[in-house]
């Protein structure tokens, strides 16, 4: 995917957000976001990927007019987002991470409400049924399951037919067949030329979704490319080759590779007759496990190759340590 | 608005559901006029204030309690007028009260929990819209509380004066943007539990003790000279002034915009919408 320079929908350049003064810390202001950039295109999901607390909502947020930034400028389809209008908001959707829907409202009329704010909305019916709001339209916000309000909220969202549409969590709280209706949405909607920027903590949602991300840890970025890309990201010394991969077999457990596998490659027997191979594996490697299984006349129960995942590139950039 | 967007017609292979119609514009909106958009979202929180059970009880079941109490005890006699003239001003402007107060601090408190302001926010309503909308519902839930006691009070043998009419409604809306004000002021600045507790607690000290009602020169010395300056005791009077004699004295009128600028402009300063 060719990052193009010309007008991006969103564009931010060395956004720092300084929160509090706090009372854990004494008093003093707490730097959430420090010296973060990024570009967003038409027609092109931006995945910000980092872990719970790496300043990625307050970045949006920011880039929303919700949160005043503290240095830094931002340009949301070319606008200060700060001072803009109602005219900026109408080509703008916006996807809280807690919905931000009343609890006391049913689906439909809200709906219904939200689209009269706009000139041309998208047709309230299509949005219902194609979100399959139809199931639930008469169950207030507040009964509503959380895939359900998730659906509810992205619908919110879109009742604009904006050409900006920002996700905080898009996947949270759905079920697998929501996840995949929404995730088919996304898609779609990208292709008609819409700018989707997101958030997640889910390598597998930056993953299956995402046209560039960006990882961001501590508030900065920390790397960022198409996830063809990132997983090419350099590894660290100490992972030896770039082609490491995970071999993962069950069969009889209490089996003795030495010398079966070069020196490079580690076998771990994680529960009783779970192995995982892990390393630099080549087809010779394959070829040697599998002619010493049919020499001994073991055949594994199940047996898989794994590349390297967006979530290894994810952890090797940011620390393994939980924080 | 983009030209270059190719509309998608057709559902992704393997979509869970047909796309009937799928919509085949390419993104981009334009916000609907203002005053569409402030009438909406006035027409939307009146429809909500009038459908909570809990905020109907305390905008006309209990004024039209306290109205028919106050007529039926003496406690408003030797006011050189019958009980329920005396009264009546009075419930007006806790009707108000009860409105701009109580129901709009708790609804707009719980409102801010759950991010319907910054949602509401980030559309073309926007912040200024969304307070225009509530100041709007306020005053459309106000105009019915007006009707439902007029025409009890009218019921019960109240005689106004003509000339109070006026005045007295042009007062109410200056209470009721007062108390609008504190409203929000409250509801803007701590937890939606807080703004409940403190609100309906000053809604009935200051319904008792507030020199709304009960005018104070009825109330004891110590509170007597406080009420005046309070917005409820400041509208009370205004009120029965308004509607016992067709006047109005400038100087509780002074104290009601002194406390909707003060409280205006302490809302504007510390409302944290999230």
């Amino acid at each position: 995917m060719v990052r193009s320079p010309e007008s991006p929908v969103l564009s931010i350049s060395g956004l720092v957000k300084d929160v509090g003064p706090l009372p854990t810390l004494d008093g003093k202001m707490l730097r959430v976001v420090s010296g973060l950039s990024l570009v967003a295109e038409r027609g092109q999901v931006t995945a910000l990927l980092g872990a719970n607390g790496a300043g990625k909502t307050t970045t949006i947020e920011c880039a929303q007019g919700l949160q005043k930034r503290t240095h830094g400028s931002i340009s949301l389809l070319g606008e200060d987002p700060d001072t803009a209008g109602a005219a900026l908001r109408a080509r703008v959707g916006v996807m809280l991470q807690d919905g931000g829907l009343p609890p006391s409202a049913r689906p439909i009329p809200l709906l219904k409400h939200i689209a009269g704010m706009y000139q041309d909305p998208w047709p309230v019916g299509e949005l219902i049924e194609r979100l399959g709001i139809d199931t639930f339209s008469r169950t207030s916000v507040r009964r509503l399951s959380g895939g359900q309000k998730q659906r509810l909220a992205l619908a919110a969202a879109l009742v604009g037919n904006p050409e900006v549409l920002f996700l905080d969590e898009p996947s949270a709280g759905l079920d697998p067949q929501s996840r995949q209706l929404v995730f088919e949405l996304i898609s779609e909607l990208r292709n008609r030329g819409m700018g989707i920027v997101l958030t997640t903590h889910l390598m597998d949602d930056a993953q299956r979704l995402a046209d560039y991300v960006y990882i961001i840890d501590a508030g900065r970025n920390v790397a960022e490319g198409t996830v063809a890309q990132l997983l090419q990201h350099p590894l660290p010394p100490e992972a030896g080759e770039q082609h490491i991969r995970t071999l993962l077999f069950e069969t009889d457990p209490g089996l003795d590779f030495t010398g079966v596998l070069p020196d490079g490659v580690n076998v771990t027997e994680a529960r009783a007759g779970s192995y995982a191979a892990t390393g630099a594996l080549t087809a010779a490697d394959l070829a040697a496990i599998t002619a010493w299984w049919a020499a001994r006349g073991i055949m594994p129960r199940s047996l898989s190759l794994e590349a390297r995942s967006l979530e290894d590139v994810f952890l090797d950039i940011s620390g393994r340590e939980i924080r | 608005m983009t030209s270059d967007s190719a509309a998608l017609g057709s559902a992704p292979p393997g979509s869970a559901r047909p796309v009937s119609a799928a919509p085949d514009r390419s993104p981009g909106s334009a916000p609907a006029p203002l005053l569409r958009r402030i009438a909406l979202q006035g027409k939307y929180e009146t429809i909500t204030m009038l459908r909570n059970g809990e905020q109907l009880i305390l905008a006309v079941v209990l004024p039209l309690l306290a109205m028919v109490g106050l007529t039926v005890t003496p406690l408003l006699d030797g006011f050189g007028a019958s009980r329920i003239n005396v009264a009546v001003p009075g419930i007006l402007a806790l009707c108000a009260m009860s409105t701009a107060f109580t129901g709009q601090g708790i609804s707009t408190g719980f409102d801010r929990r759950y991010g319907v302001l910054r949602f509401l926010s980030t559309t073309p309503l926007g912040r200024t819209g969304l307070i225009a909308g509530k100041v709007l519902a306020v005053l459309a839930v106000l105009a019915l509380q007006v009707l439902v006691v007029t025409a009890v009070a009218l019921l019960l043998g109240w005689q106004p004066d003509p000339l109070g009419w006026a005045p007295g409604l042009a007062l109410l809306v200056l209470g009721a943007a007062a108390f609008t004000a504190l409203g929000l002021l409250v509801a803007g600045t701590v937890r939606p539990e807080a703004t409940l507790a403190i609100t309906n607690l000053l809604w009935i000290l200051l319904g008792a003790l507030g020199g709304i009602v009960i005018p104070a020169e009825r109330l004891p010395a110590l509170l007597e000279s406080i009420v005046h300056f309070l917005p409820s005791g400041a509208l009370g009077q205004a009120m029965r002034e308004a509607f016992l004699s067709g006047t109005v004295s400038p100087v509780p009128v002074l104290v009601l915009l002194l406390w909707t600028a003060i409280a205006g402009g302490a809302a504007t300063r510390w409302f944290k919408w999230n």
